[in-house]
């Protein structure tokens, strides 16, 4: 009996801590500065809130319950299947609108500066050597 | 890309395909193998000239010992990240890394990629067309060079050791 109390104890526990962690993916969602680190909520905090809401489900329903649990082992594979292919998306979409990020992050890539057309991207002169897009300066000519 | 030699181009595929589709539908009954058979012949001969040759797994132990790292530091990613979105004194320093991959098969790039995705503070947002470096955004990066090393160390030799020597 107080096996299934302490299993029980620990359940609960699994299931605060995955709430938890996904409403900080969340918020930082809500509430980082720029498109690029609002990213990192979603993928990181809410993958291992979901993750220890599953492990809970597995405890109860294949210990307390006596159930086979594979499918929500399958739900955990293809959340960790999915989950960075979705973000790496988003990025790419992001980079490819040149969505603006804040002033402080360092490193410009050449995917986030200015093109005219016929200019190659690594060329001397071309975007490399100009301003990039930030969310403090709008590139005047869009 | 695979050639279509038959009716199965990819048997592990569709082996996994009618396991995976017996498990979601919980029952053995004859008409559920009939029709995850049925989805496990279409679906690969539907998708697989999107589909690379997989390289063999050479070192099965170092892989597994891969998985259990990357689930730790999964767990330690996501205290990090969320101490970053909760800390009031908001001191992160967001950072574009260009990473020189050492990788050359585009199934391993996929799986680094992944990897970074899930790990502390850093998303891959691109791999250049030339499949030579690859964009990384970290959330708060003390410096490249550091990072670098840190992803070079971590994940990107055991999985040249595992796939790739």
């Amino acid at each position: 009996m107080t096996l299934y109390v302490i299993l029980e104890a620990i359940i609960s526990l699994l299931l605060i801590a995955g709430g938890t962690f996904a409403f900080i993916g969340s918020l930082g969602m809500a509430h980082l500065r720029d498109f690029y680190m609002r990213l990192h909520g979603p993928t990181k905090a809410t993958t291992l809130g979901i993750g220890c809401i599953l492990i809970a489900s597995m405890g109860y329903f294949g210990i307390l319950n006596g159930q086979p649990v594979v499918q929500d082992m399958l739900i955990t594979l293809f959340l960790f299947i999915t989950a960075p292919v979705s973000a790496h998306l988003l990025a790419k979409t992001g980079l490819h609108l040149q969505l603006r990020y804040v002033d402080k992050t360092r490193g410009h890539p050449v995917e986030l500066q200015d093109e005219e057309v016929g200019q190659t991207p690594m060329s001397p002169g071309g975007p490399a050597d100009r301003d990039p897009v930030t969310l403090d300066k709008r590139p005047s000519d869009r | 890309m695979i050639r279509p030699r038959s009716w199965l181009p990819i048997p592990m595929l569709s082996l996994l395909l009618l396991v995976v589709w017996l498990l979601l539908v919980r029952s053995l009954a004859f008409g559920q193998i009939l029709l995850g058979g049925a989805l496990a012949i279409a679906i690969p001969l539907l998708t697989h000239r999107f589909w690379d040759v997989q390289p063999r797994v050479k070192r099965p132990g170092l892989l597994l010992r891969y998985i259990l790292r990357v689930l730790g530091d999964i767990v330690v990613a996501n205290f990090q990240v969320a101490w970053l979105i909760l800390n009031p004194w908001r001191r992160s320093r967001p950072h574009f890394v260009e990473y020189p991959l050492m990788l050359e098969e585009r199934f391993t790039i996929t799986l680094l990629a992944s990897t970074i995705s899930l790990t502390p503070g850093t998303v891959s947002a691109n791999v250049r067309m030339d499949g030579k470096t690859l964009l990384i955004h970290a959330l708060d990066a003390e410096d490249d060079e550091a990072l670098i090393e840190q992803i070079r160390e971590r994940y990107e030799r055991p999985l040249k050791e595992i796939y790739e020597c």
